[in-house]
């Protein structure tokens, strides 16, 4: 079954970092990549831009209006995700808890709606 | 107060000095902006907080590094201030509601689990009265740089080749100015934003670029205020959204950092854009700067001048070399921004890419309008002059123009800089 793991932490703290401490991060994701590719479970996946660079669009009585921003100011962000395509739950949990931002922050796991055919 | 249980969050901190000193580094600018807010008073804000840092020092590396960092520093600070104020209330018996009424603030806000969010507003309230078009723009620049960027008095003048004790002086004035002409700790309202935000741009881009390209001393680049300007200009974005111009200053501020490691050589020299290895530049920092630059034009708001220059800052990030280079667009948006702007420093810049565009003499035609007393002070204006006269192969006119250049300059690398194109050219025309 595929999961998205959604990949949560606080954006003004990573900024925060050294270089040092950024690329160490940077290292753990590649780490963790690498494991999940050679587990064979790896589907997707992608960093993303801090939310300053986020645009949120809505549409309401046909007219479309942008904000800029995330949809919502949290006090942790979206920070890139996974698609991990595992036996159960259990696996997916088990990897999520390994992704390095649960140190700090959260991953949700959400189920993936497969759309039949 | 006093730590409770460590963070983990906070755990790759506790386990250095040096990871406790960022920890209190990034701390520090919150809470004295929600001291100042509270007090309304620069100095015993920097005193609390002075000594409730020192008490961080002394208990957080035994106790671990509290939940709420910024909460403890704040609660700690006003407790100290609380008992200083009690202290000159019992010797001159004045105030004693002002006491009581602090105390019973003092105990409500511990339990404000919204202090922290509270520390935004204040910070955002902070850069705007620091900023304040009635102070003169060095104050503002050492107001900012001094309690926005916790950059000490000695680091200020040094940076800006001033005496530690008029710069001391200069953000007394400032300090005084505030209290005395009343300026509001406010974040302007929607009639007015518009104008003071770009005043509070101007100052983080003067900062960055007094750290991108000092004007004086011995370093090429000074890392720490661009980092220090790169970061406040984050955290105005994530506090204030919406600002076409506030998301162009911090893609502009990306693009032109992402060429500070191929802008000096082995020695430590300069070397101009035209002559940089590419390959040096920050792909990451592009990446995020012309994303920004996209989002902001996106907004749909009218041009600005951060807009237009961290576009032509894009066009340089794009292009492989000088020469494939979109010349003509770069044309076209500094003219533009001459418009905005009426800058003759502008026009400079707008010459020389004429000279890229067309040919060396039109560019030396537009610099001919520029003539004045102010120009002739200016070191960038003979350094565009004398690359154009070069190029048209007026070499020994280039040379003149290179020696006025190097008399007008006060960086060292830059006067290095001037002082090699000059032998160089001397060997050349002899």
């Amino acid at each position: 079954m595929r999961y998205m793991m959604l990949i949560y932490d606080n954006e003004a703290l990573a900024e925060s970092q050294s270089e040092a401490e950024q690329q160490a991060v940077f290292a753990e994701y590649g780490v963790f990549t690498q494991e999940v590719r050679e587990k064979g479970v790896l589907e997707g996946g992608d960093p993303l831009l801090p939310t300053t660079a986020a645009t949120t669009v809505r549409v309401k009585n046909g007219k479309r209006m942008t904000t800029d921003g995330p949809f919502a100011e949290t006090k942790e962000q979206l920070a890139g995700y996974y698609i991990l395509n595992c036996k159960s739950l259990d696996e997916a949990l088990n990897l999520a808890a390994k992704i390095p931002a649960a140190k700090y922050g959260c991953i949700e796991v959400r189920p993936i709606m497969e759309m039949g055919g | 107060m006093g730590a409770s249980r460590c963070d983990p969050s906070w755990r790759w901190v506790a386990e250095s000095t040096a990871g406790l000193e960022r920890v209190l580094a990034r701390e520090a600018p919150r809470v004295r902006a929600g001291l100042i807010g509270r007090f309304r008073d620069f100095d015993l804000a920097d005193d609390v907080l002075q000594e409730a840092l020192l008490k961080a020092w002394q208990r957080w590396p035994q106790d671990g590094v509290p939940d709420r960092p910024a909460a403890w520093l704040y609660t700690v600070a006003c407790r100290i201030a609380l008992d200083t104020f009690k202290h000159h209330a019992v010797r001159r018996r004045v105030e004693p509601e002002l006491v009581t009424a602090l105390a019973e603030r003092d105990a409500a806000e511990v339990e404000d689990t919204h202090l922290v969010a509270r520390f935004d507003d204040e910070l955002l309230r902070l850069m705007f009265t620091c900023c304040h078009p009635a102070l003169a723009l060095d104050a503002q620049v050492a107001l900012t740089l001094r309690t926005l960027m916790d950059l000490s008095v000695e680091e200020i003048a040094r940076a800006f080749l001033v005496e530690p004790g008029a710069m001391e002086q200069r953000l007394t004035r400032a300090k005084r100015k505030i209290r005395h002409a009343g300026i509001p700790w406010e974040v302007p309202n929607d009639h007015e934003i518009g104008p003071r935000l770009q005043g509070v741009l101007t100052v983080l881009y003067l900062v960055f670029n007094e750290g991108y390209a000092p004007t004086a001393g011995a370093t090429i680049v000074n890392r720490a205020l661009c980092r220090e300007a790169i970061r406040t200009t984050r955290s105005l974005l994530r506090m204030l959204r919406g600002h076409a111009e506030a998301v162009a200053l911090l893609a502009l501020m990306l693009l032109q950092d992402s060429h500070a490691d191929a802008r000096r050589d082995a020695e430590g020299g300069l070397v101009l854009l035209e002559d940089q290895d590419r390959s040096l530049w920050d792909k990451r920092a592009i990446l995020e700067g012309r994303a920004l630059l996209e989002k902001a034009l996106t907004l749909r708001q009218a041009p600005g001048p951060f807009q237009i220059q961290a576009a032509v800052a894009a066009l340089h990030a794009e292009a492989a070399d000088l020469v494939s280079t979109d010349w003509p667009q770069i044309v076209a948006l500094y003219e533009h921004l001459v418009r905005l702007t009426d800058s003759d420093v502008v026009r400079v810049n707008r010459a020389v890419a004429i000279g890229l565009a067309q040919s060396p003499n039109e560019g030396l035609q537009a610099l001919a309008n520029l003539d004045g007393e102010e120009m002739r002070r200016y070191a960038p204006y003979h350094a565009a002059e004398a690359g154009l006269l070069y190029r048209a192969g007026r070499r020994q006119e280039a040379l003149q123009s290179y020696r006025h250049a190097l008399a007008h300059v006060q960086s060292g690398v830059v006067q290095r800089f001037f002082e090699r194109r000059i032998a160089e050219l001397e060997r050349s025309t002899s």
